[in-house]
C-alpha cells in the first residue's frame, strides 16, 4: 500500500492531499489506501450517514426530532479519519457532526436518536465505546483531548486520541492552549479540524487569513497536514500516517481537512441565505459519496443490484434504530437531577423530590 | 408607535442609534450577511456597510477583549455574544477587563460598551444556549446589567446602554424575541436604569421578576386576581444598578414577597433581591419571603425544559404558600 511521494507543496501543506479524484479514479502511481474490502465497509459507513441525515431531516421536519446537524458533504472526512484508528484503544474527542467516528467506535444509532428525541441518556456511551460526549461549546473539547492523550500515555496504554473541531471552533484561544500543550507534552493526539467552508453563515475568509490552517502546526513544534476532506483514500492516508507517528511517541499532528458542509447547518438554519448557489454546486459535483462508489463499481465491488441491496439494508437499520428510539421509554422530569452529583446535596436532593409539586407538569 | 416583536424594537434601536452616532460599531458571529441568527442584525451591515458591521472570527474572548481596545480609541462598540451561555469563553475579558477598566485607569479609559447576549429557555435548545448566568455577571463591579422584559423596555434600555458611558451586559430573552409583542414609539426614548417598572399593582404580595419571568409572573398574579389573590409585579428592568426603593416600597404595601427567576436558585439573583428587602423593608415583612427559580442542576435537555423552569403554576403555588393560603 505505498501511497504517492508526498509533493513538496503537499508537504508544505497548501496543497492538499488527493489520491482519488471526483471521477472516482486513483491519480497516477498511487495505491489504493484500502483494500476493496475495507473501501467497501467504509462506503456502507458513508452510506449509512447519508442516510440518517435524509431519515433525520424528515423526522425533525415531522416534530419527531429536536435540532440537529447533518454530517452530509463530509462522510469522507468523518469516516476516512475514524477509519486510522483502533476503536478496542483509540479515542474520539468530537465536536457533534462526526456521527459516524462515534458509531465506529461503538455508539449506536438507537442512542443517537434517543438523545436527538430528547432523552438525556442516549448522550451516555456505554463502556467500552471510547468517546467522549458531543461539545456544544465550540472548541471546549480539543482541551480534553490533549488530557486524555497524555493521561492514558501516562498510565502506560498505548492509545491516541483524535479530536475534531471546525473551522469556527479554530478560532477559539482553548485550540490555541491545547496545541501548544499537546507540542510541549508530545501528546499522542490528532487535531482533526474539518474545514467544511462556514461556521454557520461565516466563511472561511472571515476566520482566518491563513492559506491553510495546516501551516499552523509549525508554530507548535509539531508537523501539519492538508488533505482533501472529500477523498476517503486520502484522508485515511493522512490520518494513519498520524497515528503511526503518536504511537511512535513522536507526538501531535495537525489535519485539516477541506471538505464542504452541503447542508444547512442545523435545521433550524436557512442557507440560502448566505452560501453562493454557484460555489454550492461546484462542491456538489465533488460529493465524496460518488467518488467512492465509482471506484468500487470500477474495481468489481459494487454494482447496481449489490448497490440496491445494500441501500435497502440501510433503510432497514435506520428505521429499526428510529422504531426503537421511539419505543424506549418516555423521558421523565426527574432525569433533570439524575447524575448531576454522584452524592446530591440535600438541598438539592429536596429539589429533585419536590418535581411535580403543584401540578408543574 | 406600532406594535413590536422584541427583535424588531432592538433591529430598530440599533439601525437608529448607529444612524444617530458614527462611532458606534456592532460585532459579533453570524451578523452580516446572515443578520445574525435570529436576526437582530438583519439588513443592517446592507445599510451601514461591513466597517461597521463585522463579522467576527468564532471567539468570543477576542470579540469582548477587542471591544475593549475599540472602546478605548474612542469608539463605541455593541458586540453581540451569539448566547449568553458562550459568554464564558469571554468571562475574563468581560469580568476582568471590561469592567475594571475605569477604576484601573483612573478615569481615564472609560468603556462605553454594550455587549449584547441572547439567553433563557423555552425554546428548546441545545445545551449551554438557554442558562440563564446574569448571577454570575452581577458579581462584577464596574458593570452593568439589563434585563428587558416587554418590546417597549429593549428599545428604551437599550439606547439608554449605547448612551450610558458605563458597561453594560444586556440580556435579551429568547423566548421574547417573537413572542413578546408591545406597542414601541418611533420616537427617540431612553428608559433610565435603576428604575423598576410596576407592572402591576396589588396589596397582598408583591412578585418581583426580571426578563421573560416578567411574564410568567404577570400571568400568575392576573390568575390569582381571579381567586381574590391581590398580587403587586415588579419588574426590575435593571440588575445593576438595582431600584432599591422601588423594592421596599413595594414589600411596604404588601408585606409579603415572592421572586421568580429562571436561574438556579443557589446564589441566584433572587438571593440579592431577598437581602435587599431584609435590609429595607424588614418590619413590614408579614411572612418569609418566597422564590420559585430553576432547579440547581444544569440546564436540562430541551424535552423536559418546562419542569425546569418557574412555571405560572410553580408561581401560583409559591404566592399562595407566602399568602398564608396553603
Ligand atoms: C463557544 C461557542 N460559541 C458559539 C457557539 C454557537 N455556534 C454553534 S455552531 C457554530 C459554528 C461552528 O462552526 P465550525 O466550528 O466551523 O463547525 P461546523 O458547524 O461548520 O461543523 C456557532 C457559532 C457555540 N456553540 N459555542
Amino acid at each position: 500500500m505505498g501511497p504517492a511521494t508526498a509533493t513538496a507543496r503537499e508537504q508544505a501543506a497548501v496543497v492538499p492531499v488527493t489520491r482519488l479524484g471526483p471521477d472516482g479514479v486513483l491519480a497516477p502511481g498511487c495505491d489504493p489506501a484500502l483494500s476493496s474490502a475495507e473501501a467497501l465497509a467504509a462506503f456502507r459507513l458513508m452510506l449509512l450517514t447519508r442516510t440518517y441525515d435524509e431519515r433525520a431531516f424528515s423526522l425533525q421536519r415531522q416534530g419527531r426530532l429536536g435540532t440537529f446537524s447533518p454530517v452530509t458533504g463530509q462522510e469522507a472526512s468523518v469516516v476516512g479519519s475514524a477509519w486510522a484508528l483502533d476503536p478496542t484503544r483509540d479515542w474520539v474527542v468530537p465536536q457533534y457532526r462526526e456521527l459516524p467516528a462515534m458509531l465506529r467506535q461503538g455508539h449506536t444509532l438507537e442512542k443517537v436518536l434517543l438523545y436527538q428525541m430528547g432523552n438525556p441518556v442516549g448522550n451516555r456511551m456505554e463502556e467500552g465505546v471510547n468517546v467522549l460526549p458531543i461539545q456544544i461549546s465550540l472548541a471546549a473539547q480539543v482541551p480534553h483531548a490533549v488530557g486524555l492523550a497524555w493521561g492514558l500515555r501516562h498510565q502506560g496504554l498505548d492509545a491516541c486520541v483524535i479530536t475534531y473541531f471546525g473551522d469556527g471552533a479554530s478560532s477559539e484561544g482553548d485550540v490555541h492552549e491545547a496545541m501548544n500543550l499537546a507540542g510541549v507534552r508530545r501528546a499522542s493526539v490528532i487535531f482533526f479540524l474539518q474545514n467544511n467552508g462556514f461556521a454557520i453563515s461565516t466563511p472561511v475568509a472571515k476566520q482566518t487569513a491563513t492559506e491553510s490552517f495546516a501551516l499552523r502546526a509549525a508554530g507548535y513544534g509539531f508537523p501539519g497536514e492538508l488533505v482533501d476532506g472529500n477523498d476517503l483514500f486520502a484522508v485515511y492516508e493522512v490520518t494513519r500516517r498520524a497515528v503511526e507517528r503518536a504511537r511512535a511517541g513522536e507526538g501531535p499532528t495537525l489535519i485539516e481537512s477541506r471538505t464542504y458542509r452541503l447542508g444547512p447547518h442545523n435545521t433550524a438554519d436557512d442557507p440560502t441565505r448566505y452560501v453562493d448557489p454557484e460555489e454550492l454546486r461546484s462542491w456538489q459535483a465533488l460529493d465524496p459519496i460518488v467518488r467512492v462508489r465509482a471506484w468500487l463499481r470500477s474495481e468489481g465491488a459494487l454494482d447496481d443490484a449489490s448497490e440496491v441491496e445494500l441501500q435497502a439494508e440501510l433503510d432497514g437499520e435506520v428505521a429499526r434504530a428510529v422504531a426503537a428510539a421511539e419505543a424506549f421509554p418516555k423521558v421523565r422530569p426527574g432525569q433533570i437531577f439524575e447524575h448531576v452529583y454522584a452524592r446530591p446535596p440535600d438541598r438539592v436532593a429536596a429539589q429533585w423530590e419536590s418535581v411535580g409539586e403543584a401540578g408543574s407538569a | 408607535m406600532a406594535v413590536l416583536n422584541m427583535v424588531e424594537a432592538i433591529r430598530q434601536t440599533l439601525a437608529d442609534e448607529m444612524a444617530r452616532d458614527g462611532r458606534i460599531l456592532l460585532l459579533g458571529q453570524d451578523i452580516g450577511r446572515n443578520g445574525g441568527v435570529f436576526r437582530a442584525t438583519d439588513g443592517l451591515q446592507e445599510r451601514f456597510g461591513e466597517d461597521r458591521v463585522v463579522d467576527m472570527p468564532l471567539a468570543e474572548a477576542v470579540i469582548v477583549g477587542a471591544s475593549v481596545g475599540l472602546a478605548a480609541s474612542g469608539l463605541r462598540p455593541v458586540a453581540e455574544l451569539q448566547f449568553l451561555g458562550f459568554g464564558s469563553q469571554a468571562f475574563h475579558q468581560i469580568e476582568g477587563q471590561v469592567a475594571r477598566m475605569r477604576f484601573r485607569s483612573q478615569g481615564r479609559y472609560g468603556m462605553p460598551l454594550v455587549i449584547r447576549a441572547p439567553f433563557g429557555g423555552n425554546v428548546r435548545t441545545p445545551e449551554l444556549h438557554s442558562d440563564a448566568h446574569e448571577a454570575k455577571y452581577v458579581n462584577s463591579p464596574g458593570l452593568k446589567v439589563a434585563m428587558p422584559a416587554s418590546a417597549y423596555d429593549a428599545r428604551g434600555l437599550l439606547a439608554e446602554a449605547i448612551r450610558d458611558p458605563d458597561p453594560v451586559l444586556f440580556c435579551e430573552p429568547l423566548r421574547g424575541y417573537r413572542r413578546i409583542k408591545d406597542e414601541v414609539p418611533d420616537a427617540d426614548y431612553t428608559v433610565p436604569f435603576g428604575q423598576a417598572r410596576l407592572v402591576r399593582d396589588g396589596t397582598d404580595v408583591a412578585v418581583i421578576a426580571w426578563s421573560a419571568a416578567v411574564t410568567v409572573a404577570a400571568e400568575a398574579a392576573a390568575q390569582l386576581a381571579a381567586d381574590g389573590i391581590s398580587c403587586a409585579v415588579l419588574d426590575l428592568r435593571t440588575l445593576v444598578p438595582l431600584d432599591v426603593r422601588a423594592l421596599a416600597e413595594v414589600v411596604a404595601r404588601t408585606g409579603r414577597a415572592v421572586v421568580v427567576h429562571e436561574a438556579p436558585m443557589t446564589a441566584g439573583f433572587g438571593a440579592e433581591v431577598i437581602a435587599t428587602i431584609q435590609e429595607e423593608a424588614f418590619w413590614s415583612l408579614e411572612a418569609p419571603i418566597g422564590r420559585v427559580t430553576a432547579y440547581d442542576t444544569p440546564y436540562p435537555i430541551a424535552s423536559v425544559e418546562e419542569h425546569y423552569l418557574p412555571s405560572i403554576e410553580r408561581v401560583k403555588h409559591a404566592i399562595r404558600r407566602v399568602a398564608g393560603e396553603v
